[in-house]
């Protein structure tokens, strides 16, 4: 068997669950300040992922100890690589997580306002961030003879890249918009539904912008001709979807029409990738490929026995949590201090 | 400085402050366990108000080993990246099982339990924070495996300069993990007892609450007397086990630079390291014998025999470890080690006294005993990982080999500066919110409502 192949699949499962999940706690993040009216609203859209946001980010960990286990090579040159927007996302995310918790545990008013620009910051950088790593990878990269990224920080902030991260950052956006549609309740429901709908159509046009461009700045579609094939096809449907979907009142079909959005935008970039992982600028030759940057047969064994274990458990427990809190959170669920 | 320095001192700095929480996660998620089994078996409102009481100041501690978390899974990678190429093939499995067996379960059923109060039974959430406790231990166990590879590497084949997996069950049982992980882990349950120790005997010194406080004092003292004699007794065997793959660790630990037989435990000693001396020594005879052989007569080899011969096996270099730190981290952890038994028998002689509650010189001392398992978790750390210089992996890679030749000094500058300050501001906010919540006992108007009517979201962000 192709364990490589294997290995590559699980990765991008691994991220795409990633986007998909956390990608809605990022847009609840980003829209958080600007469709609460009150301090209960906030309390409320903050505590529509309260029991979630956590392990939703543990897929974020796993892909990357699955990387480090699967493609050490994979891991090293690109964290050692993205190290600045890397370290970015990182402090983002420790205080997106410390706003969360610790946001209700001091009733002053300076407190709170920090943990809200905390909130916001923590989930809107790392949402751009991953947007233009992402770019980068897919148009390619200095790298070198020995595997090392030999670019510098803002060699990373092309236009197109930056386009990316735009695009990723709107996604994130609406994806998190119909997700607080569904989970809260009242004129709060109601203006998340409103800014949703807003923002479909720009939204719209700058991903199919980004889209475009994309034939040209990179790797993704060079064996491809004018028809795209079946994937790119089916994300921007879903996106169209998504948008008469919530028009017609099915938030729940919306919501699942914005995470297919999610979830084929990134195979088409896995797929475009494979079998490279990091395609270099310098020479074809000195890409990483699944091949020449993968563990041992037996370890990615192993590891598939593991994951063929664990994967299933985990979404299992998760579903049930997501059962368990399925009801809307309501303004007077909010404990009163 | 160097990148290579700079990357060393940005490891230390975070994976110290990591392990500042990660013990207190360890045992405390156990006890808060406890609590709440004692309250679902005896159905005594003390012991949920306890359990609520106690998990409040958990979340603030676990979200700190969260954040801190985050940052050692990628750092790898970011600040060493030969290494990670190096080692990847058996450090990245135990490393992506602790993410898919421990991670998720802990974090998924953390929020069952935070926000569950009123939409599970009793039963499952009860059951919830059992998980959570096990879970917390599932991660230690599998990043020690990690962390006991490079002490003693096995199960591996240099295949094309990387370290390749050759038997995966080598690595499962290493005889440097199974004296490790019980080390470690009850390490962390002597940091989590006194914790809640130190906080009611706060509470019993202050006259509130004293009644209530005393059977969480209780439960800790029990724990704690067990706990601490068990570091004892596992630190031993650690000590065996590192003479046997480690012997240049245990002569820095020891100051010891000359082979002796019968080796003598050194209590005191001013180290040289350039002259490869020590002065002023206080030596017990024959302890260090028995320390590492369980006999008064083998012999312990010293440092500059053990240099001769690694110079021998790997060529010319330096092998000796920084010895003073070694040295003395060694002898803060174990004298820590034995006031905390000292401690914890006390504390269990006066409750069978009946004086536990109304001895304030006691209660003092807890306090005091509070913050200083921190000292020995982090001086037990710097003599795993320092003695072990100047290895990454011992035997195999030196550290000076591992770093990432493609980062800038530059870059960890700005990164070990950001670190270093936000993990200083995070310390500063968990230490407000721990007194905040830690001071008022448990809040009066929940205590007077006996009757489990507080139906609010008590743990709702
Ligand atoms: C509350 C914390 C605590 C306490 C009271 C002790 N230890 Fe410890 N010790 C640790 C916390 C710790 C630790 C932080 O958990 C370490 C670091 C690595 C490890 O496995 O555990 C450690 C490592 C460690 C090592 C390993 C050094 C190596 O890598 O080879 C030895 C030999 C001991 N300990 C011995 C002892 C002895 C004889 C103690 C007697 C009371 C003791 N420890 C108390
Ligand atoms: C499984 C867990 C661990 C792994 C995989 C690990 C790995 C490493 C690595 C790669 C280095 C860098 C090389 C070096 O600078 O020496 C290092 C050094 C270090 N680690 Fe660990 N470590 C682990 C646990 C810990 C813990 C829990 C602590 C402390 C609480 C710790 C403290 C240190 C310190 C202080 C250094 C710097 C030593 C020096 O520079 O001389 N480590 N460790
Ligand atoms: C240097 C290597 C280490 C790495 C890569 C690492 C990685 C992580 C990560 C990613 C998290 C966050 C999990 C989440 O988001 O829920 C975490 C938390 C945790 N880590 Fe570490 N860790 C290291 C050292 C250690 C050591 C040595 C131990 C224990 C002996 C440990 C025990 C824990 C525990 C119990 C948690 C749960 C959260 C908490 O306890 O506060 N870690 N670690």
């Amino acid at each position: 068997m192709d364990f490589q192949l294997i290995w590559f699949i699980l990765i991008a499962v691994l991220f795409i669950g990633y986007f998909f999940l956390e990608g809605f706690d990022f847009g609840v993040g980003i829209l958080m300040p600007f469709i609460s009216r009150d301090e209960v609203d906030r309390r409320v859209c903050i505590n529509t992922i309260g029991p979630f946001w956590d392990a939703n980010e543990v897929w974020l960990i796993t892909a990357g100890g699955a990387m480090f286990a699967a493609f050490p090579h994979w891991y090293a040159t690109l964290f050692s690589g993205f190290y600045l927007p890397l370290l970015l996302i990182l402090l983002a995310l420790i205080f997106r997580a410390v706003g969360f918790e610790f946001r209700s545990k001091v009733n002053k008013m300076f407190w709170k306002r920090s943990a809200d620009h905390f909130i916001f910051w923590g989930s809107l950088i790392p949402a751009f961030i991953w947007g233009v790593a992402l770019t980068n990878i897919v148009m390619g990269l200095p790298i070198g003879e020995d595997m090392n990224f030999t670019g510098g920080f803002f060699g990373l902030l092309s236009p197109y890249a930056i386009l990316g991260g735009l695009a990723s950052t709107v996604v994130f956006t609406l994806h998190g918009a119909v997700f607080l549609t569904l989970r809260t309740e009242g004129p709060l429901m109601e203006r998340a539904a409103k800014v949703a709908e807003k923002m479909w159509i720009p939204s719209g046009v700058l991903l199919l912008v980004f889209a475009l461009l994309g034939y040209r700045y990179t790797i993704l579609f060079d064996d491809l001709g004018l028809i795209p094939g079946t994937l790119p096809i089916l994300t921007v449907l879903a996106f169209v979807a998504g948008y008469f979907l919530l028009k017609l009142g099915r938030t729940g079909w919306s919501f699942t029409a914005t995470g297919a959005t999610i979830v084929f935008g990134t195979i088409v970039a896995f797929e475009g990738l494979f079998p490279l992982l990091m395609p270099s600028t310098l020479n074809p030759d000195w890409s990483l490929t699944i091949y020449n940057s993968s563990s041992s047969e037996l370890t990615l064994t192993i590891m598939s026995v593991v994951a063929l274990i664990f994967l299933p458990l985990i979404l299992g427990y998760q579903g049930y949590s997501y059962y368990v809190f399925k009801k809307r959170v309501t303004r007077d669920s909010i404990p009163t201090h | 400085m160097e990148a290579l320095d700079l990357a060393r001192w940005q490891f230390g700095i975070t994976t110290v402050y990591h392990f500042v929480f990660v013990p207190l996660t360890l045992g405390l998620s156990v006890l808060v366990a406890i609590m709440q089994t004692f309250w679902y078996r005896t159905g005594d409102e003390n012991y949920k108000h306890l359990t609520k009481y106690f998990g409040k100041l958990f979340v603030i501690v676990f979200t700190l080993g969260i954040v801190t978390g985050i940052v050692q899974e990628f750092q790898f990678g970011m600040n060493w990246s030969e290494y990670s190429r190096f080692v990847g093939d058996i450090f990245g499995i135990p490393l992506a099982i602790e993410a898919l067996m421990a991670f998720f379960l802990e974090s998924t059923f953390l929020g069952l339990w935070l926000f569950g109060w009123n939409r599970l039974s009793k039963g499952v959430h009860l059951l919830s924070i059992w998980l959570v406790a096990i879970a917390s231990n599932l991660s230690a166990i599998w990043i020690l495996m990690a962390n006991s590879w490079m002490q003693v590497p096995v199960g591996y084949e240099i295949v094309g300069g990387r370290a390749e997996l050759a038997d995966f069950v080598a690595i499962l049982l290493n005889e440097r993990l199974l004296v490790q992980m019980p080390h470690t882990i009850i390490a962390g349950f002597v940091t989590g007892g006194l914790f809640v120790l130190g906080i009611s005997a706060w509470m019993m010194y202050r006259g509130n609450q004293v009644q209530t406080f005393k059977k969480a004092a209780q439960i800790a003292l029990v724990f704690t007397a067990v706990a601490s004699l068990m570091t004892a007794t596992t630190g031993h065997s650690q000590a065996q086990d590192t003479v046997k793959s480690q012997p240049m660790k245990m002569a820095a630990m020891e100051g010891l630079w000359d082979t002796e037989q019968p080796a003598s435990f050194s209590l005191f000693a001013m180290i040289d390291q350039d002259n490869r001396t020590s002065m002023r020594e206080v030596r017990l005879p024959y302890m260090l014998s028995v320390l590492a052989h369980n006999n008064t007569t083998s012999e312990v080899k010293g440092m500059n025999e053990l240099q001769a011969e690694m110079e021998e096996m790997y060529g010319e270099g330096n092998y000796i470890p920084p010895v003073r730190t070694v040295y003395w981290s060694f002898r803060v952890m174990v004298g820590l080690g034995m006031l905390f038994i000292v401690t914890a028998f006390t504390g269990l002689f006066l409750w069978w006294k009946g004086k536990l509650e109304t001895t304030t010189w006691f209660h003092k001392l807890l306090m005091i005993s509070l913050f200083l398992p921190y000292i020995a978790n982090t001086a037990g750390w710097l003599v795993t990982e320092m003695g072990r210089q100047p290895w990454v992996v011992y035997g195999l890679l030196l550290t000076a080999d591992g770093v990432s030749p493609s980062v800038a000094s530059s870059s960890i500058w700005i990164s070990m500066t950001a670190f270093t300050l936000v993990y200083g501001f995070l310390a500063a906010i968990a230490v407000f919110l721990i007194v905040k919540y830690a001071k008022p006992g448990i809040p009066k108007e929940i205590e007077k409502s006996n009757t489990g009517s507080d139906t609010s979201d008590a743990f709702a962000y």
